[in-house]
């Protein structure tokens, strides 16, 4: 029966319960992904994300936060370019960084 | 001639540098306490940013400096008095003290955490201030109230500032460092703990510091995470529940921290309403000028130094506490 009602998932993200393996794991091979601030540098020079929603800022964070399937997800659209690397003030090794999300994810 | 003597309200670093450089003047500084012995804040203190030093070798070089000063200790002035050539302090028990002039050394106050309710300090046993850290760390040990080793611990900055619903709307500048510096330390302490900073900007604006931040992040793996806690909760278990939003993932957040620590701010400490000299909006004395006469006030004869005119670093303090001795000598013109 349908009411015209739905149910939204809860939107928390509850750190307790995420498996930090892979998130770990990722860290420990591009270890320069930790320098990362949020300044949206990497995003605002992004070929890919003139046309997508993808930041690579946003999947750094969310991979830290065990997000893993939207990271998946988003990661997709990364055409490799490297601009973001040359941006970047903290020396996060970005394309390193992509390249060892689309191997573990 | 006799010499001139200068009140010194306040024996923390800026007093004691004052009365140091003072007596380099030539004047005969008299340094007045409310504590039970002087070093202020510092002296509680364990490492200091951004090299780590030790605090205590701070308060030892100053008090080296000022052997031999004239001191007065569980005095706390409640009044000055400034008249044509000189100004006398009075006491919480009336007592007098008169001067040529008088610096006035007086410091801040930490804020006081209970004022933020959300946060559950004094009501959840592991939910501790910055200061109380340092307590831990001079005492070697980092614990939870039943002895544990924390195994998560939450850092939380702007605890007291940068909050108009405490009445603190100013930045107390050195938390941000603070946090960095404590996180760095917890990891040291703590082999394999998990240490998180939750700010809402990170303000790493001295020498050092933002190389201390960058430290933190590649060497210790200590997690920032752009967002003011909410509110904290206790556990069956005595731990910490928070709820927070992740801004820059744009996710409430949900975790629980076996340590709850509060980045407290500085807060103007009661006599900036009692001396009768101008203050600013953060509570603070006022400067007489903010770029030039850093170290006056606006009444001639008092003078200040240090955190009275609101929030600094040690270095900054040390600084006006030299200069403010220099701008006396100038001013009294000998």
């Amino acid at each position: 029966m349908d009411f015209g009602f739905t149910i939204n998932a809860p939107r928390a993200i509850y750190l307790d319960k995420i498996d930090p393996t892979l998130r770990d794991r990722i860290i420990a091979r591009e270890r320069t992904t930790l320098l990362c601030i949020g300044c949206g540098s990497c995003t605002a020079t992004c070929t890919a994300g003139q046309f997508t929603p993808f930041s690579l800022r946003k999947v750094q964070h969310l991979i830290r936060r065990g997000e893993y399937a939207a990271a998946k997800e988003a990661v997709q659209n990364c055409m490799m370019c490297g601009k973001c690397r040359m941006t970047c003030p903290r020396g996060v090794n970005t394309r390193a960084v992509v390249h060892t999300l689309l191997q573990e994810l | 001639m006799t010499q001139e003597k200068i009140l010194v309200i306040g024996g923390g670093i800026a007093g004691l540098q004052a009365a140091a450089a003072l007596r380099d003047e030539g004047f005969e500084p008299l340094i007045i306490e409310k504590e039970s012995s002087t070093g202020g804040h510092v002296s509680r203190w364990d490492r200091l940013f951004p090299t780590q030093k030790q605090a205590r070798e701070v308060i030892e070089e100053l008090t080296a400096a000022t052997a031999g000063i004239e001191s007065v200790t569980d005095r706390e002035i409640v009044s000055l008095t400034p008249e044509a050539d000189r100004v006398t302090a009075t006491t919480t028990t009336g007592e007098r003290f008169t001067g040529r002039a008088a610096v006035v050394a007086t410091g801040f106050d930490l804020f006081d955490a209970r004022l933020k309710e959300e946060y559950g300090y004094g009501l959840y046993e592991n939910v501790i201030t910055s200061a109380e850290l340092e307590a831990m760390f001079r005492a070697g040990r980092v614990t939870m109230k039943n002895g544990d080793t924390p195994k998560r611990v939450a850092i939380l900055h702007c605890v007291g500032s940068r909050d108009e619903k405490v009445g603190q709307n100013h930045c107390s500048k050195v938390c941000c460092i603070t946090g960095i510096k404590q996180a760095i330390e917890l990891t040291e302490a703590i082999p394999g703990v998990q240490v998180m900073n939750f700010y809402m900007d990170l303000r790493a604006f001295g020498n050092g510091y933002e190389e201390l931040y960058r430290r933190s992040q590649i060497e210790n793996g200590v997690t920032y995470i752009r967002g003011r806690i909410s509110e904290a909760g206790e556990t069956h278990e005595k731990r910490i529940q928070l709820k927070v939003e992740d801004t820059l993932v744009g996710r409430p957040l949900r975790l629980t921290v076996d340590l709850l620590v509060l980045l407290v701010g500085m807060r103007a400490p009661q006599c900036c309403g009692s001396f009768g000299l101008p203050t600013q909006a953060n509570g603070f004395f006022a400067p007489r000028d903010p770029y030039t006469g850093n170290v006056q006030s606006t009444v001639p004869g008092i003078y200040l130094a240090g955190t009275a005119t609101g929030p600094k670093t040690i270095g900054e303090t040390v600084n006006e506490a030299v200069a403010v001795a220099r701008r006396i000598r100038m001013d009294l013109g000998k």
